[in-house]
């Protein structure tokens, strides 16, 4: 599985680049690069379902961004700034933390069965019965509309609290024409 | 192993987007790149090798799977988190339009 | 945007809804669903914006639109999940008949509530996207 190596490296790269260039839009690009390499590492594992949805997902993610980035500044204008007490601090407390961080989960990911080897004591069950109880030949599609169908009632409901509050945010009340 | 913990680095550099950068897009981009982090963490872990996507095409052949349940939370949360980050986006941009700057510095500066 | 921009959104948008809605309505049998399905139709209105700008559309209609096919979605995934709490007395049972497997018409309420879905994602996916990208409208306070 060279090809998935190859990838994460690459998604690595691209999320540094994204955390730390000047031009906002280029920042905004590399996040689409670290999103797209997301995508193409669910097909190598066997994820058609999220492939499919990350992929369009992804694109609608990168059209608001840009959306944004138009109406505002291209320009980081923190970047290369003299540095404050204070950001001294939370760049110190942040390696602290995320040496902790480190130590802990490297501790942890230990338990897991490894790579490749995913114990499946819930999901044998689910695949036994997926076809005869839900019916549905879309194992996933199963798991989160009849087995699971509870959770996906509340993502709905996250996902429709969230655009009344992009609603409420942006209402036309109070605004006024743009000039152009 | 080390396929995780390309994930927790992923996660590692995000969380830093979001303590120490002083640009508010930076630190939507930091949130943007923790959920990426998560939702691939949850796909590896549920990877078994040489096994097919969990789709049935016959009824009586042997089902030789992947898991399919790190698969169904990740489908939710990939969804959700399109909407936090545009959420996320909006309150940046009413205070852009409010402040004009991104600099987190100055808005509290210019508060009031 | 420039004409050739233009031609060629006018004739992909048909192509891409019906593909959007072949993925809701296969879901239960090929990967995808109601969340990818909905993600892109959604795409397909928001490439019409993108290509023709946001003149070509009546705001105001489109996103009174958008509510409503956004409302309706969720009412119609809720109604799916206490049909089966009043019909056979568990909230979200799948009540109907299962059908032959690896059929279109199988799964009981699996391709409804992938309907009601789908809806839902596209209208609120697209009603984000008119909301933050979309106006043409500054913000004074």
């Amino acid at each position: 599985m060279i090809e998935l190596y190859l990838f994460l490296v690459f998604m690595t790269v691209a999320a540094f680049i994204a955390t730390e260039i000047k031009d906002l839009l280029a920042a905004v690009i590399s996040l689409g690069a670290v999103g797209f390499s997301v995508a193409i590492i669910f097909i190598l594992v066997q994820a058609p379902d999220l492939a499919i949805v990350q992929i369009v997902v992804e694109v609608v993610t990168i059209v608001i961004f840009v959306a944004v980035v138009f109406r505002t500044t291209h320009v980081d204008e923190t970047i290369g700034k003299k540095l404050t007490s204070s950001h001294v601090l939370s760049i110190v407390g942040f390696a602290f933390f995320a040496l902790l961080f480190f130590v802990a989960t490297v501790r942890a990911l230990q338990e897991l069965p490894a790579f490749g080897n995913a114990t499946m004591k819930v999901a044998s069950e689910y695949i036994r019965l997926g076809l005869s109880r839900a019916g549905g030949a879309n194992l996933v599609g199963d798991v989160i509309l009849d087995f699971r169908a509870l959770d996906t009632l509340g993502e709905a409901t996250v996902l429709f609290t969230s655009v009344i509050g992009v609603i409420a945010l942006m209402r036309s009340v109070g605004r006024k024409k743009l000039k152009a | 192993m080390i396929i995780f913990l390309s994930c927790i680095i992923l996660f590692l550099i995000g969380l830093y987007a979001i303590v120490t950068k002083r640009n508010l897009l930076k630190i939507v981009i930091g949130f943007a790149l923790v959920e990426y982090a998560i939702n691939l963490l949850f796909a590896l872990i549920g990877f078994r090798s040489g096994m097919l996507a969990p789709i049935i095409t016959q009824v009586d052949a042997p089902h030789r799977f992947v898991d399919p349940i790190p698969q169904a939370l990740v489908l939710t949360a990939i969804v959700i988190a399109l909407g936090t980050t545009a959420l996320m986006l909006t309150v940046v941009l009413r205070i852009y339009n409010r402040y004009k700057t991104f600099d987190i510095a100055e808005i509290r500066k210019l508060k009031g | 945007m420039s004409l050739i921009v233009k031609t060629v959104t006018t004739i992909m948008i048909g192509f891409i809804f019906i593909y959007g809605a072949y993925i809701i309505l296969h879901g239960h049998l090929t990967p995808g669903g109601g969340f990818a399905g909905g993600v892109i139709i959604a795409g397909a209105f928001i490439l019409k914006i993108l290509a023709f700008g946001s003149e070509a559309i009546d705001e105001k209609k489109s996103e009174m639109g958008s509510s409503i096919f956004e409302s309706v979605g969720a009412l119609l995934f809720i109604g799916v999940a206490i049909a089966g709490l009043v019909l056979a007395g568990t909230f979200f049972l799948n009540f109907l008949p299962k059908g032959i497997p690896l059929h279109l018409w199988s799964a009981g309420i699996i391709p409804f509530c992938n309907i009601a879905i789908g809806i839902k994602v596209g209208a609120g996916l697209f009603s984000i996207f008119l909301a933050l990208a979309a106006v043409k409208y500054v913000m004074t306070d």
